[in-house]
């Protein structure tokens, strides 16, 4: 990302120190998670301390200081999720995939992480990949389902 | 156009109702989250293309959802002159033969859900009537909407609009009498006086606590301060709960209504909805209502010419459950990260950066404009002596009919789980049921005819909170359920209080060894001890309550803690590290579909073949990792796990 890029992000909240977390989702948005280079400018340029923007950066889930692959994988664990066999989809992409809850596949395709509901109870259990909610999972639906991501 | 009066609004409501109700035939789709993902956006454009092929005489719309999530994607039909038609599990294929057997005035019958011959309108207190005259042929044996169990002991208040409406028309809101309550706040009605009828009404937060809301407006309009803010807690964060989310996703300006005349009564010039980032859909759709309503004087400077101004500003969360609590959400608004603090003085004083706030949930706010137009005494009519009025409940889990449930307060979890929800499915045994999120509590079902309303679930060690719902039958584990919670709670415990941050891992920790069969009968008073301390030394309520899933779990079931920790069994089959899994020789067709699906090489025998009977299959119990696979695999019912 490059500074007039991250600029103009900043520009759009008004250079407001609480607009920190908006900041961060929007850059993440572009770089899918959020490099170390960047928050280093984002300190310098709002004045605020790098042990702050890490605070942030860290403490919420839907940020990521980890690179991500080109496909997020969210499952759900929500109670309905669980009580219909969440875990074992989970269990399923982490053999599948050959990697565990929050790392990232070696050829950078995927990334797993888990969501704690999406509020799409009634169909689980569910997972989200790319922002698209796919429904009714069972473990024999998965390899077909990750197909269609390149 | 621009809304100044009364007259404006009611020449946008002759607006909305055009395209609410054509004097053609209208065809809708549910597109909220849920039918989105059972293909409702394909449905949607299959039957687009359908009626751009044949240029037919068809509006097509789309709405949020009308409930019923398990049977989406759902699809109504409307004509003048004939009930609407509702349809169920759309899919694109069959779009196209449900549009032309219409245009024969026919329609597909094993796709209907109901008809309509009625639709309220409870905003004004009045009723849409279908003609049902000219039936198309088919229907007659289709139950109307009321008769279908899952709709017939509903009342619709905070869903009132949603499956109904276009969330991204404020017309189609303002139809089904939409802004007429502002109206009649900004209006007819004093600050004192809308306070009072929000007192009277008896309405109580629905996002958990159960705080009386007149009380709390009153406190912060009291408040000293110039400025003041209002502020929506759309951060809908227990799992098993998205009654928010379906409100936002498909009836948007019921939110913003009611935020409107609270700022109005409370003084507030400047508002916040902080929705979760998990909702991208409800974001989008509030944007665009937020905008909707700016544009034409609804909200802004000088609403309605009557000299009353607010802005509101949409903020996404982080993803983080400790910011659903009144604190940690304003921290979190205010650019830090989002922990909670001590509240000696009360946010109505002293919240958001210091200045009297007044924070309520999605549906308290939505329940907001009816009690101005109906009033508190038609309001307070619902409901019972403590709990007033509706509530929307997630049904989901192990029952039949999953989908969002509004009923009055007071009906038994019984009446939501066999009469609403259809009972457990595939024959099984109903266990309990869970309420409240990470702070509720597993009832049995001994407690069945509990009526439900915020009292009378926390007696029982479980509570309202937002109002999820989860069904469980004897296949799932009270103990693992319990182990499940802590794991979310201390994943999701900010770490302030050293009670939370090591009290939920150490339950966390003592639950993992009895699941995994190294659990000692001295345990369970372990985890009675511990649940207090954490309880009573966090600073605010998920430390506070965190301790309620292992707590009702040991009280109501804690012969389950038993047989897991005595016998090193798990009586519903959950707890992996004490299953085993063998294929039933005699049951066994040696078809090999186990070891095809097999991750791990444990299953091994002869396939049958044409000239041979092969053998039956085998499973290694050392190489077997427990996932399950083969179970599914199964069509003979012949893997076992015992």
């Amino acid at each position: 990302m490059t500074q007039s890029e991250i600029d103009a992000i900043v520009k759009q909240y008004g250079g407001k120190e609480s607009a920190i977390l908006a900041i961060l989702q929007d850059v993440q948005a572009k770089e899918r998670y959020l490099p170390k280079e960047t928050l280093e400018y984002i300190s310098e340029k709002m004045h605020i301390p790098m042990t702050a923007i890490f605070r942030i950066a860290t403490f919420y889930n839907a940020l990521s200081i980890k690179p991500r692959g080109r496909h997020k994988v969210d499952v759900c664990l929500g109670t309905a999720c669980h009580v219909r066999g969440g875990n074992k989809i989970m269990d399923k992409l982490e053999r599948d995939l050959g990697i565990s809850v929050g790392e990232t596949t070696k050829d950078k395709r995927f990334t797993l992480e888990l969501v704690r509901c999406v509020g799409c109870c009634s169909l689980g259990p569910v997972a989200v990949v790319d922002g698209e909610v796919c429904g009714r999972l069972t473990q024999d639906k998965m390899p077909s389902i990750l197909k269609e991501f390149k | 156009m621009k809304i100044q009066t009364k007259a404006d609004l009611e020449k946008m409501r002759e607006v909305g109702l055009k395209t609410l109700y054509p004097g053609t035939t209208k065809i809708s789709v549910g597109m909220a989250t849920c039918g989105l993902s059972t293909g409702a956006g394909k449905v949607y454009e299959a039957i687009k293309k359908e009626v751009e092929k044949g240029k037919l005489p068809i509006r097509l719309s789309q709405t949020g959802c009308i409930g019923f999530c398990q049977r989406e994607p759902v699809v109504d039909i409307l004509e003048p002159g004939k009930p609407r038609i509702f349809y169920q599990g759309v899919t694109p294929e069959r779009s196209a033969e449900l549009v032309h057997q219409w245009l024969e005035n026919k329609v597909v019958e094993d796709l209907l859900l109901c008809k309509m011959e009625r639709e309220d309108w409870i905003v004004d207190g009045k009723a849409k009537d279908y003609s049902i005259l000219q039936s198309p042929s088919g229907v007659d044996g289709t139950p109307l909407y009321h008769q279908v169990p899952f709709y017939g002991k509903q009342l619709k208040i905070a869903l009132r609009n949603c499956g109904f409406i276009n969330p991204d028309s404020i017309e189609e809101y303002v139809a089904r009498g939409g802004y007429f309550s502002l109206c009649k706040a900004l209006f007819d009605m004093k600050p004192e006086g809308i306070i009072e009828e929000v007192k009277r009404s008896g309405l109580r937060g629905r996002g958990g606590a159960g705080f009386p809301t007149g009380s709390k407006w009153d406190s912060c309009r009291r408040a000293k301060g110039d400025r003041k803010f209002i502020l929506c807690n759309a951060d809908e964060g227990d799992p098993g709960a998205y009654m928010d989310r379906s409100v936002l996703e498909g009836d948007p300006h019921s939110v913003i209504e009611g935020m409107i005349i609270g700022a109005y009564a409370i003084g507030a010039r400047e508002g916040f909805i902080y929705v979760r980032d998990e909702y991208p859909l409800a974001i989008q759709k509030l944007r665009i209502a937020l905008a909707e309503a700016e544009k034409v004087g609804l909200l802004g400077e000088n609403i309605l010419g009557s000299g009353f101004s607010l802005k509101i500003n949409l903020f996404r969360g982080g993803g983080a459950f400790v910011c659903g609590e009144s604190t940690a959400l304003m921290a979190s608004i205010e650019g830090n990260v989002g922990e909670p603090r001590a509240k000696h003085i009360h946010t109505t004083e002293s919240g958001l950066w210091d200045k009297p706030s007044n924070l309520n949930n999605v549906e308290t706010w939505n329940n907001v404009p009816i009690i101005i137009s109906r009033g508190a005494d038609w309001y307070s009519k619902i409901g019972t002596e403590g709990s007033k009025g509706t509530k929307v409940f997630s049904v989901v889990g192990k029952v039949n009919n999953t989908g969002l449930v509004e009923v009055p307060m007071g009906i038994t979890l019984r009446e939501i789980v066999y009469d609403v929800g259809g009972g457990v499915p595939e024959g099984k045994k109903f266990k309990a049921v869970q309420t409240g999120g990470p702070s509720g509590g597993c009832i049995p079902e001994s407690l069945l005819n509990l009526p439900v309303d915020f009292d009378r679930l926390t007696e029982v060690g479980s509570m309202m909170g937002s109002g999820g719902m989860i069904v469980m039958d004897e296949s799932t584990c009270m103990v693992d359920v319990a182990k499940y919670f802590m794991n979310f709670l201390k994943d999701e415990s900010c770490g302030k209080c050293t009670s939370c941050r090591e009290g939920t891992k150490r339950m966390h920790e003592i639950l993992t060894e009895i699941t995994e069969g190294r659990g000692t009968i001295d345990h369970i008073a372990l985890l009675e001890e511990l649940g207090w301390v954490t309880a009573e030394a966090s600073l605010c309520q998920l430390g506070g309550t965190a301790p309620n899933p292992v707590l009702s779990t040991i009280r109501y079931f804690r012969e389950e803690y038993e047989e897991h920790i005595i016998h090193k069994r798990c009586p519903a089959k959950v707890c992996r590290a004490l299953l085993k899994y063998r294929i039933l020789s005699d049951v066994c067709t040696s078809c090999g579909r186990c070891a095809k699906v097999c991750p791990v090489e444990a299953i091994t025998g002869k396939q049958r073949t044409k000239k041979d009977k092969g053998k039956p299959f085998k499973i290694d119990v050392k190489k077997c990792i427990k996932c399950g696979m083969c179970l599914e695999a199964c069509k003979f019912k012949a893997v076992e796990v015992e």
